[in-house]
């Protein structure tokens, strides 16, 4: 543990289960009196009524804010330092957009209030819609969709209206091995099969394959570029040029979007529909998992089939939603979407402007090149295919030892630092997918660099040191095969 | 650019280290004829100030501030200050979803209690970690109970929120999945004799809402042993989460699907919310999203992990039960930290609140109109049929600074001059009343005119 240099150990705070610190009578709320006349409640509910809310908690405000303050200290977090997760871009979240969010009229505006009162919202969604149509170089979008998946339900549901359209909805979407799970989930959703496409030996999109494999059958292939092992699809005009000229359609997963925003245009390369995720891209927070936001950008063809409402300019012009849309696949949301996520991506642009995110986009491409630099030679680097904004390295020398990535990322812990992806994507053998973002100095990518190489060497000298790991966290690693085994989904008294 | 950490020297530095000219080198890689060889058209580089007024301005013109009678699917409770100063915790608010335990205890545990506590509130057995909102966890739902009971057909209440019905549609129409109405009745109830002709030997579930688009309370034991004779499933909507703490749960649900909004969200206009899946222990496993279980590490500790991840789609790809994969955390620990703020006793008073307030607008402005739907308990939302059109009554209160209620036609005409009317504990009397004037003028100006009663067609 003497190279640790990113962190130090420190003391933390116990804490149990909230229900463990409740008892009769404490409570953290009072409620204003009551202006107009009390009421029965058994009089107007009866049967309904409900007698007593079982085990929910009974404590102090200070109790609270030192159960989840405890509990906060817990969790690695991008405010305290690098979270490599590859294709997770976890940059930085400014608080700016955390600012403007909680706004009054923004964040109590009723999504049923009427349009005239609702001018600052609708203006925020159409800037938003503005600004992403010239980010992806596309023509249509719907701002709906509430996370990367729900974005990706959204474009094949639209996909899948088009072809109907034209008479046949076809029956399978092709799908990359190195895809995200998401990907044939979402397929399967939409009522489409899944055909696997392989990879060539340079970590791309096998056109040859693709040729063959792509026939009236096929409704679209579903890409993510740059794909999982950070790798630009340089044949990304053959590959779209095969689909079309069979009548099917090139989605895009924008997943990695940050590799791209400012450089080049996913309308420019031949994408008919693609989504964009606002928590990655444009730096909305994770928030532990959410909430995301998953906007679905498309050509003209698709527009007609978008999700309702769609924001127009009306006649006299003012801005306003339009629900007459006869050929709409429908809502895929209550509402209008995550609504202060899109608040928040709207600051983030603009915060940055043009050459902002240009130069983003350009430092998170030089940190991920600057790592692979750092560790090529102590990693295996199974592709060597150029690297765009993030690296895919294996655990092919460690695993001699008996060392596997898992185990190389809980070693990570240790040294301070979140890890990276673990065996993801599935076609490198003990994958370890590492994306810094534009979000990290030098001096921090000099640690990560530092880190990995120093557990490189325990791996070689001392392996137990590793497999054991983490040393240095509040709990040693999990029984997840006994938690899978004998569920405990909730506490019980 | 100020988010970005770098100097000029230090960027050269790491071209140098790489091995790179310039950074056009690392770039190479796109083919030249799709590269951007210009700015993109966007606002310039904005300071702090600069951003703080545009979003200001668009505050201002948005509604801020006013008294309003809209629920409908969103609603505005008062939100205690601890969930703010908790969730802007960047341990909380920048972590991502919890998969390496050992630095995520906080997230997880967090996780746990939101579970247990949406058990306790729901009568249900286990509750996932949430799912986008309470559209999307009802139309999972639905396709949850297809699986679970390898039936097809679902029959959806008309009383449930119509924006719910049409993402039930959307998730469903390429899923083989049959979709019936049932309609409501006099009292604004599922119409029993009608929900016994079409509930058959081929429906996977009964969708209905609770308190249902109206307000009303479904008599929901009559409706699970009715589904249940049939082999049914019954799937419960709640859409309005605060009536859990007076309104007795639905227990009998086979699955229930929740919008947690009320529960210290802020009405954003319509998001982020979290909606929520809670169902019985036994088709645990044909649940949607992410599940938090507890367990113990090798030294004997108690810690939290995700587990039963065989169901998700990183694991199972399209054999997955849905393909959610980033939900709603962040919200779903707001609604966490206000069910643990005000608990056991403050939920139940908080719901009480909201049901005088209710009960004396409906009163009071029954006066003027007529109050749709008796014969059944309304929680905070209650019809109302005037003689003026109520998009004309909504102008006049807006002129008085109100927002009045959800005009009904666009979903119901059958219900005429309708509205829905949403009261909840940060509703005045004084802005009651200030309503029930507007409408008794408004019923004055009606009456002059020879307009025909509204008829009600259910």
């Amino acid at each position: 543990m003497s190279q640790v240099k990113k962190a130090t150990r420190h003391v933390n705070q116990n804490e149990g289960l909230i229900f463990e610190k409740s008892s009769p009578g404490k409570a953290a709320w009072r409620l204003p009196p009551l202006d107009v006349p009390e009421v029965d409640t058994a009089d107007l509910l009866g049967e309904a009524e409900r007698a007593d809310l079982g085990h929910m908690p009974e404590v102090s405000e200070i109790e609270i804010i030192r159960h989840f303050t405890r509990l906060s200290t817990w969790n690695y977090a991008i405010d305290l330092g690098m979270y490599p997760l590859g294709s997770c871009t976890m940059k930085y979240n400014p608080r700016i957009n955390e600012a403007v969010s909680r706004f009054e009229g923004l964040a109590n505006g009723h999504p049923y209030q009427p349009e005239r009162i609702s001018l600052g919202a609708l203006r925020i969604l159409k800037t938003l819609t503005d600004c992403l149509l010239e980010i992806t170089g596309m023509q249509a979008i719907t701002l709906q969709p509430a996370a990367g998946a729900h974005g990706e339900l959204t474009g094949i549901l639209l996909v899948r209206a088009f072809l109907q359209k034209q008479g046949n909805p076809r029956k399978k979407i092709l799908i990359p091995d190195s895809a995200h799970g998401t990907n044939p989930a979402t397929a399967a959703m939409a009522g489409y099969a899944v055909e696997n496409l392989k990879s060539n030996s340079a970590g791309m999109v096998d056109v040859a394959s693709l040729a063959a494999q792509m026939n009236e059958d096929v409704a679209a292939l579903m890409l993510t570029n740059p794909n999982t092992l950070g790798v630009f699809e340089q044949e990304i005009h053959k590959i779209a040029d095969i689909l079309h000229g069979k009548g099917g359609l090139l989605y895009m997963d924008g997943a990695n979007m940050n590799a791209l925003v400012g450089k080049v245009r996913p309308g420019d390369f031949g994408v008919d529909v693609m989504h964009l995720n606002l928590h990655k891209t444009f730096s909305t927070p994770h928030g532990g998992g959410g909430p995301g936001s998953g906007p679905v950008a498309c050509k003209n063809f698709l527009e007609p089939f978008l999700p309702v409402p769609v924001i127009v300019t009306k006649a006299d012009g003012t801005l306003g939603f339009d629900y007459n849309r006869p050929q709409s696949i429908g809502r895929v949301r209550a509402f209008y979407g995550n609504f202060g996520m899109h608040v928040r991506a709207l600051a983030y642009i603009m915060a940055n402007g043009p050459d902002g995110l240009r130069q983003t986009t350009e430092d998170a491409v030089l940190n991920a090149n600057y790592i692979r630099k750092g560790l090529e030679g102590v990693y295996d680097l199974p592709y060597k295919t150029p690297t765009m904004h993030e690296v895919v390295f294996s655990d092919r020398v460690q695993a001699k030892k008996g060392v596997r990535t898992g185990d190389l990322a809980k070693r990570l812990i240790d040294y301070g630092f979140h890890p990276y992806t673990v065996s993801f994507p599935l076609i490198v053998p003990g994958a370890m997918m590492i994306e810094p973002t534009e979000s990290e100095s030098k001096e921090e990518l000099d640690l990560f660099v530092d880190a990995m190489k120093s557990i490189a060497e325990e791996c070689e000298k001392a392996p137990d040191v590793v497999l054991e790991a983490p040393h240095s966290t509040r709990v040693s690693r999990l029984d997840e095969v006994a938690a899978a085994r004998k569920p405990v989904l909730r506490w019980k008294p | 650019m100020r988010y970005l950490p770098k100097s000029p020297a230090d960027r050269e530095a790491m071209l140098r280290a790489i091995g790179a000219r310039s950074i056009d080198d690392l770039f190479a890689p796109i083919p030249n004829e799709y590269r951007l060889n210009r700015d993109l058209r966007l606002p310039r580089q904005m300071s702090e100030p600069e951003i703080l007024e545009w979003f200001q301005k668009c505050s201002r013109e948005n509604g801020k501030g006013l008294p309003s009678f809209l629920g409908a699917g969103a609603y505005h409770h008062y939100r205690p200050v601890v969930i703010d100063t908790i969730i802007s915790r960047g341990e909380f608010l920048t972590a991502y979803t919890p998969y390496q335990a050992e630095i995520s205890q906080g997230t997880l545990q967090s996780i746990f209690e939101f579970q247990t506590m949406i058990c306790e509130l729901t009568g249900m057995e286990v509750a996932n970690a949430s799912m986008y909102d309470g559209s999307t966890a009802t139309a999972e739902a639905a396709t949850m109970a297809m699986r679970v009971s390898g039936r097809r057909r679902v029959v959806m209440a008309r009383s449930v929120h119509p924006e719910y019905r049409e993402v039930l549609a959307t998730y469903g129409q390429h899923q083989d999945m049959p979709l019936t109405a049932v309609g409501f009745g006099e009292n604004g109830r599922v119409k029993m004799a009608e929900l016994e002709r079409i509930l058959g030997e081929d429906c996977a579930c009964l969708v209905v809402q609770s308190p249902n688009f109206f307000g009303t309370i479904e008599d929901v034991p009559a409706l699970a042993e009715l589904a249940r004779s049939k082999g049914a499933l019954l799937v419960v909507a709640i859409a309005e989460a605060v009536s859990l703490g007076i309104v007795k749960p639905p227990a009998e649900a086979d699955i229930v699907a929740m919008e947690a909004q009320s529960f210290g969200v802020p009405l954003g206009f319509g998001g982020p919310y979290a909606g929520v899946i809670a169902t019985r222990e036994k088709y645990v496993r044909q649940m949607p999203g992410r599940l938090v279980g507890e367990t113990r590490d090798k030294h004997g500790k108690r810690g939290y992990v995700l587990t039963l991840a065989t169901r998700e789609q990183h694991i199972r790809r399209e054999k997955a039960t849905s393909n959610i994969c980033t939900n709603q955390a962040l919200i779903a620990l707001m609604a966490n930290v206000f069910m643990t703020v005000y608990g056991r006793e403050g939920l139940k008073e908080l719901a009480k609140q909201n049901l005088a307030k209710t009960a004396y607008a409906r009163q009071h402005f029954g006066r003027h109109g007529k109050a749709l739907f008796d014969g059944a308990p309304v929680f905070n939302e209650f019809v109302l049929q005037t003689v003026e059109d109520p998009y004309v009554i909504n102008s006049r209160l807006l002129e008085e600074n109100i927002v009045g209620g959800f005009p009904l036609k666009k979903f119901y005409p059958e219900l005429g001059n309708a509205a829905l009317w949403c009261c909840t504990e940060t509703t005045t009397r004084a802005s009651i009343d200030a309503v029930g004037a507007v409408l008794a003028r408004a019923q004055t100006a009606g009456k002059r005119r020879p307009e025909p009663e509204p008829e009600v067609v259910r």
